[in-house]
Order: C-alpha cells, then sequence, then structure tokens
C-alpha cells in the first residue's frame, strides 16, 4: 500500500513529533515523513516505536526519510 | 489586542534556547583571553559567574542569564528567568545584592506583558533579598527576558566548579526533565500535575540550596542549567581535574518525564548536549533510553550540584527534607572518562 507522505521540513521539536502523531491517526497503517534535523528524526523515531510502529530511516546531506509503518 | 501565546512566539525556549556548546565553545575558545590582576575568575573554566577582586578580602561576582519563554504566563516566565539568573550567583555560594533587567519585547504584544514579566522577576528578586537598579529594553520578534545579578562576598568564600575532589559526595537539590516535560507542554503534551511540578521546580530559587550549603564544607558547586546535568558535572570534573560516577538509580526527576521522553518530546537541546559531550561519557548497557534522555535534557532553573565530604553530604540531604533533592554519585580520581553513568 502506498504511505502518505508528510513534509515536516523546517519544523523544530516538539512540532514534527504532534504531526506525526496526528497523521498517524489519520492513516494508522502508516506514513512516509520528512525532516531535516536530527532532533525531529529521532523524536520521530521514539514516538512511532513507542506506539507499536516499525521506522526504516534513510539520510542523505542531512535529510532524513523515514519510513514508519506496521 | 489579541493575546498571544508566549510559547507560541519562540523556536526555543528556557536554558534549552542556549547556543549549543559546539557552536559556542568553536568561538570563545578561539578568542583572546583578557587579563587583569583583578579577575580571579573568568570564562576560562566555564564557572557560573565572574570574580572580580575588591580588595584584598572582598570579590565581587556577577552574571548574566536571559532567554525565550518556557509557559505562557508572563508572570510566571518572569518569575522562572529571575530564579534562573539568580541561580549562578548562588552556585557560586554568594547572596545576590543588586540586579538589572534584560527585556527584548515584540512590538505586537499588549505593554501589560511586559508588566507582567517584570513583576515576576522582581518578586524573585525581592524574595533573594536583593534589589533591582535597572536594566535595558529593545524591540525584537521573540521575548526574552532575564538578568545581570551581582553579589558581593568575601573572596574566601566563593565556592567555584575546581575544587571538587576524589571521593566527595556529589547532591543534586532539585529533579531533572523540566526540558523534557516545558517541551511537552508547548503542545499541550504534558499532563497538568507535570506542568504544576516544573514551574514549581523552575520558580524556586537556588537560596535555601545554597544557604544550608553554608554549615558545611563545599568543594566545588554549580547550577544544572542549559547543557543538562551531563555538561554541568563535566565543567566540574574538567575544571578540577577529577572523573565522576553517578548512580542513575538515585536520580531525582520530575515526575511525566520519562514516559514523555518514551514518546519522543525531547527539545533539540538534548541531542546537541550529547553531540557535544559523548565521547567523554560513559554509560554502563543497562541504563534505559529515558535515563540517558533525562541526563542529558537542558534544565531551566535547575539545581545545584554540591561537591561535599559523604558524612556532610548525608546530613545536608536529611536536613534539606524534600524527595528532589538526593545525593546521585561521587567524584573520583582521573579516568579514562569524564563521568561514568552505572
Amino acid at each position: 500500500m502506498l504511505l502518505k507522505e508528510l513534509n515536516l521540513r523546517g519544523l523544530s521539536c516538539p512540532i514534527p513529533v504532534l504531526q506525526v502523531k496526528k497523521g498517524l491517526k489519520d492513516n494508522p497503517e502508516g506514513l512516509i515523513v520528512y525532516v531535516d534535523n536530527i532532533a525531529a528524526c529521532e523524536n520521530i523515531t521514539r514516538f512511532s516505536q513507542t506506539t507499536g510502529y516499525n521506522v526504516d530511516t534513510k539520510e542523505k546531506d542531512k535529510e532524513w526519510i523515514l519510513k514508519i509503518s506496521k | 489586542m489579541e493575546e498571544v501565546k508566549l510559547t507560541s512566539m519562540v523556536k526555543t525556549s528556557g536554558c534549552a534556547a542556549k547556543l549549543p556548546p559546539d557552536k559556542l565553545h568553536s568561538i570563545i575558545d578561539s578568542l583572546p583571553i583578557m587579563k587583569s590582576k583583578k579577575l580571579i575568575q573568568g570564562f576560562e573554566t566555564a564557572d557560573d559567574a565572574l570574580v572580580y577582586s575588591i580588595d584584598d578580602e572582598n570579590v565581587c561576582v556577577q552574571t548574566v542569564d536571559f532567554f525565550p519563554p518556557m509557559v505562557d504566563d508572563p508572570y510566571i516566565f518572569g518569575q522562572v528567568a529571575a530564579a534562573n539568573a539568580l541561580s549562578d550567583i548562588y552556585a557560586m555560594g554568594g547572596k545576590p545584592a543588586v540586579a538589572l533587567n534584560l527585556m527584548c519585547f515584540p512590538s505586537c504584544l499588549d505593554l501589560s506583558v511586559m508588566k507582567d514579566i517584570l513583576l515576576g522577576g522582581m518578586d524573585k528578586v525581592k524574595e533573594a533579598g536583593a534589589v533591582i537598579a535597572g536594566g535595558h529594553t529593545i524591540e525584537d520578534p521573540i521575548p526574552k527576558y532575564g538578568l545581570c545579578v551581582t553579589s558581593f562576598m568575601k573572596k574566601n568564600c566563593v565556592i567555584t566548579n575546581s575544587g571538587a575532589k576524589p571521593d566527595n559526595y556529589i547532591v543534586l537539590t532539585k529533579a531533572l526533565g523540566a526540558g523534557i516535560i516545558n517541551t511537552a507542554a508547548k503542545v499541550d503534551e504534558a499532563s497538568e500535575s507535570s506542568k504544576k511540578d516544573v514551574i514549581k521546580s523552575m520558580t524556586t530559587l537556588n537560596k535555601k540550596s545554597m544557604e544550608l550549603s553554608l554549615k558545611y564544607k563545599v568543594y566545588a558547586s554549580t547550577d544544572v542549567t542549559g547543557f543538562g546535568l551531563i555538561g554541568h558535572l563535566s565543567e566540574v570534573a574538567k575544571a578540577s581535574g577529577v572523573s565522576i560516577s553517578i548512580d542513575t538509580k538515585k536520580l531525582p526527576i520530575l515526575e511525566g518525564a520519562l514516559e514523555l521522553a518514551r514518546f519522543g518530546f525531547l527539545p533539540e537541546g538534548r541531542y546537541s548536549n550529547e553531540i557535544y559531550i559523548k565521547n567523554e561519557v560513559n554509560f554502563q548497557s543497562n541504563i534505559s533510553r529515558e535515563v540517558i534522555d533525562i541526563c542529558y535534557d537542558p534544565q531551566t532553573s535547575g539545581g545545584l550540584l554540591l561537591f561535599m565530604d559523604e558524612s556532610d553530604a548525608e546530613k545536608y540531604v536529611s536536613t534539606f527534607n524534600d524527595d528532589c533533592c538526593k545525593i546521585i554519585g561521587k567524584a573520583t580520581k582521573k579516568d579514562k572518562k569524564l563521568l561514568y553513568f552505572f
């Protein structure tokens, strides 16, 4: 299934975690998330793992793509 | 005028707004050191305040601290910012005497907000037994407030961060986790009781902590602010030429902070603190990720870290009589790493 994409570049904590929380409520199957700072990447990973999701992260040029799925 | 949430105007707040330590040190370490025979303590050892000689016996101790709001209530913000600035004087074993306001204020906010911030600051300065003598205000889109504080004391009563000795016991006088709870509170994810606890902690002066310590020999002291427990412990270890061993089971932690850390409500400063110091720190492998978060969490108006003899530390904690004040570890001979957490 194609996961919904969320562009959270340029946002600082705790906004990215909050956006992912809302995003997963609307799309419980998962999300693809784009962030541009390590704190957002780490915090989203924690939130997703704590709420029962798997997170697959790819980093390129200080940008992170997180695939959050069941 | 429309009511604006103070915390919605800022990107980072409280002591978490400090410039990351790696960036800060890349600049200040490259500056020439200005020497003066009268300047006893400058910024070389990253101490809490400067110490300037007045005569053979007396010194002036001075500090400055200001930051953007971490709470929406302007009066409480004023109290927190003032308690935080005054704390640097307490960390040197001094009593605040005179303070100056530093205020950055947005033109879009009602001026009554500025008045409430200043009243909050004033009340804490009054509680400290000091006086506000003036200040400076500039227009700025992001509100910020703090104080420059001066104390006058006997030279031999100054406590720096460089006197810790192996076998000193370490007392921490406030619970950790304020940065995490403030981060969650910004987006209404912290519980009411956590918010209440963190405000109580941040608005509490380190006055009692310092005054009680006067009964004992304190070898070194500092306060825990933006660089977190780890950052400020490492400054003492480095300045004193010791290593430090911390029992993480003894750490006083604000209720709710560990759970919020598990859900990723961590301030950016938690990560920049880790990037700067991680090579100097050893965590025993069974320590949970959330407890490590607590150790790196930037504190706003945190407690004092006091280095004392074992029996004095025990008496201090028992007299202090508050669950937030605990012996958390001890200093050891200098080892491979500055800090060991078990």
